[in-house]
């Protein structure tokens, strides 16, 4: 492979991990505050049909994204009511949800657009268009400096990068801010929360909504910059390779990044090689596929640095009678 | 508050208040894509119980269900939610499916106690490195069965489109087809005189889906080892100090599970498809999470929902085909819907019903004494110990 070619599967991967990344980000915000989201995978199903409906009936991505966002937002008060108000099993609430936004999306998607559950094709202002990045024409021809900046991280469409500002404001946010540092201790130990007279209720709402946010930016990007339109079932596991980032980041967000790059970079190799010779032995592209989770396995089981989560983590919270 | 309810009350109208708030969000959802819910309710149910062949495919799909529901079912008794049937049953589908191939089986009744043992095997195989990593490294069994999910379908790609692909058969990634030995009698062979058609995919398998659910219901409430489940799931440092192995527990209960998902594959793999193909499981271990839920982890329950969900699968295919614009996937919807208000948002349901069973018998004369709302250990008049 020559440097061209590194470039572009490197491209690559940095557009399939934007989906990943902010999912991830979102199981962060969720988990950190000590509720378990297995359902990142129907809010992002649920924005990624959204925004796209939107946008091809208005014509406007950016009136489909907010759709997006707030398909995910409904989702995610859902798993609040249930999780929080409800103190109900949090992983049946996300499991309910991944099952509730794929089969709404279709059953809706179908009778709005009769096509089988997708969307119309998506044109023009209906899509988020690729941003050139100021002087990227100018120093492509610089060598190897110029083709990252030219060809690597310039000309993406702009969610890319509020995705890569994200991973700064989410590190700032929790642990820089007076709202983070209670968020992650309602994830550790609510009661000292709740003692010190802050809302755990609210503060995990706050939390799951964050979640449903930025979930909705993983769907929309999805469904309106990385392809044009809606198909059936196209979050395609993306929820729960999210969740297998954030164990694998240990529930860190510059962690996230580097773990939600990893695994763009095995989808983008797995699209563009059917197999990988890998030191004389031919890998084929279904391990690959599976890597993912194989790894957030092993990293699990503890033989290779243990992830360690929230604390209280799962479990409802009930204020002292 | 748990003896608040009387036991019908808890099996039967929390069920059914449960399945009625699915129906109504489901039709309301129905209502607002601007079709009639009261006429996808009857195709529904005429489709599924409404002839000798919505017949047949409603109990074969139940078949499927009664495996996958009783497996999670068990591990629900030892408080262990095994999200990983989906993986598990298509291991199961491996299992069988190698059995058959490869070993010479003169007779059905041979090769069905030859390809239950491998499917059962293959499946618990499966859950056995999830249960193996809960019990002794801790790791959220939930999050490896989900990941194990993904890794059996990759696995399975893997095999059937490169290793067991039957070459010049047009390149569809399947394995060969069983021997006509081992073909599993259908209805139609066993009860014709039902009105069963001759393609009907009920088999017999679901006679073996019935004696699983007897043997999961004597394991569970007559036998030492589920005296010990049970005690486990329902408190583990209790059961520790009882003597009870947490490992052996975990690792027990997720092989049972895992094995009685996997045996799912005779009906759908041994007993429909007759050879292994790509997704031999179609969902059915994610429903078997509620009928699970649903049946309250009981045999009966869980044959109960699993006759309801055969029928909303089999309803469900029924309305793509005759209401202009619906398709299928509203099942989905009703699934979750029963998931979230069964599983979920259990409290949200039980908790009114549990304060007006309180309010019928309940009505002290006084004041009330100690605790206004009625603590968990106040004696509740009138209520038997």
């Amino acid at each position: 492979m020559d440097y061209a070619g590194l470039i572009q599967i490197l491209d690559s991967a940095l557009r399939l991990s934007t989906p990943l990344l902010f999912a991830c980000l979102a199981g962060l915000f969720s988990e950190r505050a000590g509720v378990f989201d297995i359902g990142l995978e129907g809010k992002i199903l649920a924005s990624a049909f959204l925004s796209a409906a939107m946008a091809a009936y208005t014509g406007n991505v950016w009136l489909g994204m907010f759709a997006g966002i707030l398909a995910a937002l409904m989702l995610a008060a859902v798993h609040g009511v249930a999780s929080i108000t409800f103190r109900g099993n949090q992983l049946i609430s996300g499991v309910a949800i991944n099952f509730l936004a794929s089969g709404l999306t279709v059953v809706i998607g179908e009778a709005w657009f009769g096509l089988g559950g997708r969307t119309p094709q998506l044109e023009g202002p209906a899509r988020f268009g690729e941003l050139t990045l100021p002087f990227a024409n100018a120093i492509r021809d610089v060598p190897v400096i110029g083709p990252i900046y030219a060809d690597l991280l310039s000309g993406h469409s702009i969610l890319v990068y509020v995705a890569l500002a994200c991973v700064p404001l989410t590190w700032w946010i929790l642990s820089r801010t007076r709202f983070g540092l209670r968020l992650r201790a309602v994830g550790e130990n609510p009661a000292a929360v709740d003692t010190a007279g802050v809302s755990v209720v609210g503060l995990r709402y706050a939390a799951v909504m964050i979640c449903g946010l930025l979930t909705g930016l993983a769907g929309a990007y999805l469904a309106t910059a990385l392809s044009a339109g809606f198909v059936k079932e196209m979050s395609a596991g993306r929820g729960f390779i999210a969740l297998a980032a954030l164990i694998f980041a240990k529930w860190r967000p510059w962690h996230a990044l580097g773990a939600t790059f990893l695994f763009g970079l095995l989808e983008a190799l797995g699209n563009r090689f059917q197999s990988v010779e890998l030191l004389g032995v031919t890998v084929p592209t279904q391990f690959m596929q599976a890597l993912p989770y194989i790894l957030t396995v092993v990293i699990l089981a503890g033989f290779v640095g243990r992830a360690i989560p929230p604390r209280a983590g799962g479990e409802p919270y009930v204020k002292e009678r | 508050m748990t003896d608040a309810l009387p036991k019908w009350a808890d099996i039967l109208l929390i069920p059914l208040i449960n399945l009625i708030l699915a129906l109504f969000v489901s039709g309301l959802v129905v209502a607002l894509i601007g079709k009639d819910p009261f006429e996808a309710l009857y195709i529904l149910v005429n489709g599924s119980v409404g002839s000798a062949y919505g017949w047949g495919y409603t109990l074969f799909y139940a078949t499927n269900f009664i495996f996958t529901g009783l497996g999670v079912a068990v591990a629900f008794h030892a408080r262990l939610f095994n999200i990983g049937g989906e993986g598990q049953a298509a291991l199961g589908g491996l299992g069988a499916a190698l059995v058959l191939l490869y070993l010479p089986l003169p007779h059905w009744t041979l090769a069905i106690v030859a390809a239950s043992i491998g499917a059962a095997l293959f499946g618990a195989a499966w859950a056995a490195i999830p249960a193996y990593l809960q019990a002794k490294r801790g790791s959220h069994i939930v999050i490896t069965t989900i990941m194990f999910n993904f890794i059996a379908s990759a696995l399975m790609v893997y095999l059937l489109s490169r290793v067991l692909i039957v070459p010049g058969a047009g390149g569809s990634p399947e394995t060969a087809r069983f021997a006509e030995s081992v073909h599993l009698p259908n209805a139609y062979d066993v009860l014709p005189w039902l009105g069963f058609s001759r393609s009907t995919p009920l088999n017999v398998s679901f006679f073996l889906a019935i004696a699983a659910c007897v043997f999961v219901w004597a394991l569970i409430w007559k036998s030492r080892l589920g005296y010990e489940i049970r005690s486990f799931g329902q408190s583990e440092p209790a059961a520790l100090y009882g003597g009870i192995s947490s490992v052996r527990i975990i690792m027990i209960s997720m092989l049972i599970s895992g094995g009685l998902i996997g045996l799912m594959a005779i009906n759908s793999v041994m007993g429909e498809a007759e050879r292994l193909v790509i997704d031999p499981v179609q969902g059915a271990g994610f429903v078997g999470i509620a009928v699970a839920l649903m049946g309250r982890s009981h045999p009966v329950g869980v044959f109960l929902a699993a006759l309801l969900f055969g029928a909303l699968y089999q309803g469900g295919g029924e309305l793509t085909f005759e209401m202009n614009g619906m398709t299928r996937e509203i099942i989905l919807v009703i699934q979750a819907l029963v998931i979230l208000f069964t599983g979920a948002l259990d409290n949200m349901v039980r908790s009114p019903i549990e304060r007006a069973f309180l309010s019928l018998r309940w009505r002290p004369a006084q004041p009330m004494p100690t605790s206004p709302k009625g603590g968990d250990n106040d004696p509740v008049p009138g209520a038997k110990p």
